[in-house]
Order: structure tokens, then sequence, then C-alpha cells
């Protein structure tokens, strides 16, 4: 398993980039990682403004947490600025909303590149997610995926991708059934994580869960949230329960057993074991122990 | 605003926020700076240091500085007074 896929990414949490008394509790809620957005919860007035606090609120404050930015996407007035100004900072990703094309991503990379020989950080340090909000997006995913080594994740965002496809979204969220398995197919065929879309509505806790529980049966890695109450629940939906546990641990240990004794065939409880099921199990045992870090 | 004064602010007056008005003004006027702060007696003397440091990094000796502050930490101050700088050369 590659140590990258064993980051975890439960809970993504935006923070509005240009409020100061958001950005310096960002670290409290226990997020797994926090994202300050310079995009869409900030006025076009005041980007230069939110690009500086953002840059000063990295340098300066010490969060115990991933940190990424939301950066303005490249073809707009805003994204170049962006990055000249958030990426001496050294933010730990940069998240790229609308990606369409790998062409974007080799061009921020790029940039990053200079970024980190010019200010002294560690080639390769800064890492990027991309955001697929468009159909254009989708048909791109793989391609945008791989487009560099930074990228740790793609993410859908949900809200625009389902206006792009003129529909709107619904509670149980059929509208992005096939988008979301597209995004995760090309996520896990370039190796990277898959993080879902926000849960608009901070007041339905059932609504979340059962979005948050369907994602994760469909393999995706976390969920981007928008309030601190739903980044626990985030968490314990993708956290091994203690029956899981137990059950991987005794997996592994028929398997290991069974390869003593040199037997081609393991069952457990009656049931067989093979190798993805050994895979499978190691895979919650090592999520556990991220998770207990 | 005269020939040569240009003027330009940054940040709101929410909590934690400082909302920051910088005037460059003609060579030789020295810094001003005018703040309003509800911790005025355990930091304004601190706020002002930021301030100054931020006008001196940017090269500017001159300049009329108000500034409501809404109990920003250093680097809240730090990037507003930034932003305002920057709008008010013309960078922002």
């Amino acid at each position: 398993m590659k140590m990258e896929q064993l980051k975890l990414r439960r809970a993504m949490m935006f923070m509005p980039g240009n409020n100061p008394a958001m950005l310096q509790n960002a670290g409290i809620y226990g997020a797994d990682t926090v994202i300050f957005d310079v995009e869409d919860a900030v006025a076009v007035s005041e980007k230069d403004a939110a690009r500086q606090l953002v840059h000063n609120a990295i340098k300066r404050l010490q969060y115990p947490c991933e940190v990424a930015v939301r950066i303005n996407h490249i073809q707009t007035p805003f994204g170049l600025d962006d990055l000249k100004v958030i990426l001496p900072a050294k933010p730990d990703l940069i998240r790229l909303p609308k990606a369409e094309t790998g062409q974007d991503i080799k061009i921020i990379d790029e940039i990053i590149g200079e970024a980190e020989a010019k200010y002294g950080f560690a080639a390769g340090s800064i890492g990027m997610m991309a955001a697929i909000e468009t159909a254009k997006g989708l048909m791109h995913a793989y391609e945008i995926a791989t487009a560099s080594p930074r990228m740790v994740a793609l993410a859908i965002g949900g809200e625009d991708f389902v206006a792009d496809l003129k529909t709107s979204r619904s509670r149980e969220g059929w509208e992005l059934f096939v988008a979301r398995s597209q995004l995760l197919l090309a996520a896990r065929a370039a190796g990277i994580q898959a993080i879902d879309s926000v849960f608009a509505n901070a007041n339905d806790d059932e609504g979340f869960l059962a979005e948050t529980r369907l994602i994760k049966e469909l393999g995706f890695d976390g969920k981007s949230v928008i309030n601190p109450r739903q980044v626990r629940m985030a968490q314990e939906v993708f956290t091994p329960s203690e029956k899981e546990i137990k059950n991987a641990e005794r997996v592994l240990a028929a398997y290991k057993e069974a390869l003593e004794r040199k037997s081609g065939v393991v069952a457990l409880d009656g049931k067989m074991i093979d190798t993805p099921i050994v895979t499978r199990a190691e895979r919650v045992l090592a999520y556990a122990a991220a998770v207990r870090k | 605003m005269s020939e040569g004064r240009r003027e330009a602010q940054a940040g709101t007056l929410e909590s934690a926020d400082i909302l920051i008005t910088v005037a460059l003004t003609e060579p030789g006027a020295g810094l001003q700076i005018d703040l309003v702060s509800p911790t005025m007696k355990q930091y304004g003397a601190m706020i002002r240091q930021v301030i100054e440091k931020v006008l001196t990094a940017n090269g500017i000796a001159d300049a009329m500085v108000h500034a409501n502050d809404k109990g920003a930490l250093d680097y809240t101050i730090e990037a507003r007074m930034q932003t305002a700088i920057d709008r008010a050369v013309g960078k922002g």
C-alpha cells in the first residue's frame, strides 16, 4: 500500500479565507484537513485581502492538521496571483476548483515547482488536488489525476456538477451516482484518493450521515464539509468499528496460520479467505492505525 | 485627496479583524497613526509597532494610518496593513 493512501482525509473542512476569526480557530475542530477558501467564499473585490490573510495565517499560526488552499481557477484573473502570494507560505496542498484538463494541473505543477526552488522548500513537498465540477472535467478525470505526481486526490464539486448536468441535487443523490462512481474509478486507477462533495444542509444530520455512508460504500476516502459539526460525524463513518478491526485481525491471523501450514485454502467461520479479503483486512488495520496516530 | 496622496482601505469591523485606512502623504510628513482598539491599554503600543513594522518593510516613511481594531492578532494586522498599502500604491 502506498503511504499516501494512509493519509487520512475523512473530513476536509472549508474555511472562508477572508475571515480572521475563522482562520485562527480552524484547527480546533479536529478536521483531517482545513481548506482555506479564496475562491467562492471571497468576494471579487476582496481577493487580494484574502490571499494575503491566508498567507499570513499559514505562515504564522500553527495548525495541527493538513492545510490546503482552494485557489481561484488559473483561467480567472485571480488564480495566478493566488499562487504567487500563497505558495511562499508553504501550504500542504493546493486545491484547484473546476478542473477540466490535465493541462490546468501541469501549469500549476510547474508554478509550484518554481516556488519550491525559489523559497528553498523540498521538491514535491507541496501537493495538489483537483475538484471536478463539470461533465467535461469528469470526462478528463483520469488525465487530471495523473497529470502531476503532486496529485493526492480528486474531489467532486456536487452543486456545480449537477448544475452542469442541468438537474438539481436530491436527498438520495441519484443524479450524482454515475459521476461519483466514475470519479472514484479515475482516482483509483491513478492511485490517489477520492473526496466527496459538501452536504449543504447543516441542519440535516440524518441526511449528512446517509450520504457519507453511501459514499464510503462507493469507496470514497472522505468528504468535504462546511460545518464544524460535520467533522466528527464524517470521521465516525470512515473510522473502522471495533468489530471490523477484530474481524480484520482474525482474517489476517487465519491467513498467516494457513501460510505456516502451507495450506492452500483458508477459511474463517465457513467463508473462504482469498487475496482481496486479506488486502481489505490489511487496509482496515492500516486505517485503524492511522486513526490512532 | 490631494495630488500624490493616495488612500486605501482594507479589513473589516468584524470580531478579530481590523479596519485599516492608509493614506500616503507628502515626503517629510512622517508617520501618523490613529488607533482605536478595545484593548488599547494592554495592546495599543504593540499594535502600533506592528503597523510601523509593515510600513517600514514597504519603505513607507510618510503616511497617515487610521486603524479601528476589533481584537485582531498580529497576523491579521500585518495582512490588512499589507493589503491597504498594496491598494494605496496601486498593486492591489
